[in-house]
């Protein structure tokens, strides 16, 4: 397809602009240290209306009255929020390595397991490229195409200016300013992410994966991201993608609230493969994500999926609050931990209205020293006459180093409920391998069909071209598991 | 095709053969009989390259290269079938998957494409025929909650599928009723060809009245104590293993 140069232009101006940067205004980083200046200071670089100010240090004052959370069966050393810088300007394309011969080797040889295009490969690593002929060409059909069906899609920064009065009704409303220790800070600092609406009737012409697969680019380590479905309206969106992603930023705490009103179906993919550490666990990025569905509207369905993989430290629980009659949430998850990893990961189902169902499918695996636990919460109220939940809930251990926990909550106030649960410990055993191997099957193969199997359930909730990397990646990541 | 020379392993520190000798010609087919814990299972596993099966001496040629130093999946590649006395159960991996795996492995290895996954199907119901599997148990987890005789047949549709040179069989035919003794028999016998060799090492006469075999050979105390023709299987299981101990 032949690229028009207008639309490369167009795109790269609207990608700084989309970046939240106006030339008028010197962005460079701000020294490290968080106060209420330093919130106003976000606040005005980025020309925000009164109304998010607001929201802002609102979140600031109650996070300092907040505390970190020590439930979570997760060991890391105190973090100094004072020593982190919450503003910089995202790193110029021009401080990258010159060519894929500058970068890390091992990164690149991952990338090659992974079956990563080399294209692609040059925009993970961070290469620096005036322009990426193809990509350009494809995001800006995409977004032609994602307009004529009404579809908003952009960064939260370009929502706040462009669709100001959306932004303010939903942000906030699913997981509040002071939700969280997390939540709050991310409140107050957050610099940019995506906001996505979809109107009355509309079911969205694409998965929003592609399109997010080629321009994400250091979204930063305070992103927050809304998602709004009216009435009717369908969505899928995938989050994230296998290549492993490098950040300097150890801390990273997202915000994702998604609303779902009558009728509506959103679908939230995420693949999490933020650098997990070395073997001992030096470097790895602390995850501490909150994301939260509101299926307000009646027969409302939100899934949450997820492949959780890197980071050294995961602490996250997509949960649906189910509001409107007849909602259903549903939430499946493969989490992986190797090394020093640690994850803290379930999801928590609130039952509202009445009818409401939710499905809850873990798949924990654990390597090496990996630590992990899942924790749900399934709480049906007094409201939710004929509520069902099944929770299913497996651990698969490789080595006998690593760990498995389970934390299963209920809550129950209505008597008409039905909960099951159903949960299994198994480990990869040596005859198993051995079995394998004496069919001709190498080791490597060997674990990664045990634990594709394994996963099974989940995978095929993700979207197709995704499920088959997950396999990959999580192979990958297994590498040195036995043996 | 396989020159066992004097061999010795240990498993768990502990000396379990004690200067084995087998010579394996193509075409042939070979009994291992002896007492229980005598080492014909530590004999088969030495051959497949199980871990922690230490060689502590002697030598293994398979077609002259030297066999321990082969990983299992390559000595597998190189044609060599064990099928297991006790088959693993792998749940949530499909035979399908497993039997997909081991024969594109094998392709891969002589350096072949893939298999295309018609042609795999159709080679795999073909098989299955031959051995009364329903091809739908196939979609199940590997060997999960087939019955001890379904496992049994499960090895030797793997060997059909998979047509090895030397077939390796550790006590196939224990734990299987008459009708499965003759199909596990019967598979066996398809295979058989100038260009393969079979070591079936069992207990009992019975599967050799259907698998003849060219030679029987007792193994104990980790070593072969007697070997001779399809008569000694006979004569063994008249009078037991206590006249050749005490020789
Ligand atoms: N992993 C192990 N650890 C310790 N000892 C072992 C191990 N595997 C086998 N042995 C011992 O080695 C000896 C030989 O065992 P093997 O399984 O080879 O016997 P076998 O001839 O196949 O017997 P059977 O007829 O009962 O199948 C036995 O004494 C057994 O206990
Ligand atoms: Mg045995």
């Amino acid at each position: 397809m032949a690229t028009q140069p207008q639309d490369i232009q167009e795109l790269m101006r609207r990608r700084e602009y989309s970046a939240g940067f106006i030339t008028s205004i010197e962005s460079e980083t701000i020294a490290p240290g968080l106060s209420e200046d330093v919130v106003r200071m976000i606040s005005a670089r980025k020309q925000e209306p009164e109304w998010l100010l607001d929201f802002r240090l609102k979140a600031y004052r109650r996070w300092l009255k907040m505390e970190q959370p020590k439930w979570a069966h997760v060991h890391y050393p105190q973090i100094d929020y004072q020593a982190i810088s919450y503003y910089s300007q995202p790193k110029s394309h021009k401080d990258g390595p010159k060519s894929l011969d500058e970068v890390d080797p091992k990164l690149l040889e991952t990338y090659k397991k992974l079956g990563i295009p080399l294209k692609e490969q040059e925009m993970l690593a961070g290469v620096a490229m005036d322009v990426v002929f193809d990509s350009v060409s494809v995001a800006t059909t995409f977004r032609k195409k994602l307009g004529e069906a009404g579809v908003i899609f952009c960064s939260i920064s370009e929502a706040v200016r462009e669709y100001p009065e959306l932004v303010r009704k939903y942000m906030g409303s699913v997981v509040p300013f002071g939700d969280n220790f997390y939540a709050a800070l991310n409140s107050a600092v957050f610099t940019d992410g995506s906001f996505v609406f979809i109107p009355k009737g509309v079911r969205c012409p694409m998965e929003l994966s592609t399109y997010f697969r080629i321009n994400e680019r250091n979204t930063g380590q305070f992103e927050r991201t809304l998602i709004v479905a009216e009435e009717g309206a369908y969505v899928s969106y995938l989050e994230g993608c296998t290549a492993p992603q490098r950040d300097e930023n150890q801390l990273h705490a997202a915000v994702v609230e998604l609303v779902a009103l009558d009728d509506a179906q959103i679908k939230y993919s995420t693949v999490q493969n933020w650098y997990p550490g070395d073997e001992e666990g030096r470097g790895g990025i602390y995850n501490f994500v909150t994301k939260r569905a509101d299926c307000r509207g009646r027969r409302s369905k939100v899934s949450w999926t997820q492949v959780e993989t890197g980071s050294a430290i995961t602490w996250k629980y997509p949960s649906c609050i189910l509001r409107g009659d007849d909602s259903v949430g549903e939430f499946y998850s493969v989490a992986l931990t190797h090394h020093r990893q640690q994850a803290d990961t379930g999801t928590k189902m609130i039952h509202v209205g009445k009818n409401t169902r939710s499905t809850i499918v873990s798949k924990g695996i654990s390597a090496g020293h990996g630590q992990q636990s899942y924790r749900g919460l399934v709480r049906v109220l007094e409201s939710a006459e004929n509520a069902r939940n099944h929770t299913q809930c497996d651990s698969l251990l490789i080595g006998d180093q690593c760990g498995a926990h389970t934390f299963p909550y209920t809550e129950v106030r209505n008597p008409s409920a039905r909960l099951e649960h159903e949960a299994t410990t198994s480990k990869i055993a040596e005859d198993q391998l051995y079995y394998c191997r004496a069919r001709g099957i190498s080791e490597e193969e060997a674990v990664s069909m045990i634990v594709n199997g394994f996963c099974k359930e989940v995978f095929k909730e993700l979207p197709m071209e995704f499920a088959v990397e997950a396999g990959k990646l999580l192979a990958v990541s297994l590498e040195g598991s036995v043996g | 095709m396989l020159e066992v020379k004097g061999l010795h392993a240990r498993v768990e520190g502990k000396d379990i053969l004690k200067g084995l000798d087998l010579t394996v010609r193509a075409g042939e087919v070979h009994a291992i009989m002896g007492p229980n814990g005598s080492g014909k299972s530590t004999t088969a596993h030495v051959l497949a390259g199980r871990e922690g099966y230490e060689v502590t001496a002697g030598s293994v040629l398979f077609d002259g290269k030297n066999l321990l130093e082969l990983e299992p999946e390559k000595r597998a590649c190189e044609g060599i079938f064990l099928g297991f006395q006790y088959p693993v159960e792998i749940p949530g991996v499909s035979n399908l998957t497993l039997l997909k795996a081991a024969l594109n492995a094998r392709r891969k290895y002589r350096g072949q494409p893939e298999i295309e996954a018609t042609d795999f199907l159709a080679w795999v119901r073909d098989r299955a025929k031959l051995v009364k599997i329903d091809p739908k148990m196939l979609s199940r987890g590997v060997n999960e909650g087939f019955s001890g005789g379904e496992k049994k047949r499960n090895e030797i549709l793997q060997m059909l599928i998979l047509e090895p040179r030397l077939m390796i069989l550790d006590e196939t035919d224990s734990g299987l009723d008459i009708d499965a003794l003759k199909i596990v028999a019967d598979g066996i016998n398809a295979l058989r060809s100038p260009e393969r060799a079979t070591i079936l090492v069992t207990h009992y006469q019975r599967l050799l009245d259907y698998v003849q075999p060219d030679y029987v050979h007792v193994l104990a105390g980790g070593r072969m104590v007697r070997s001779g023709g399809p008569e000694l299987a006979r004569e063994l299981e008249e009078k037991g293993y206590g006249w050749l101990e005490a020789a």
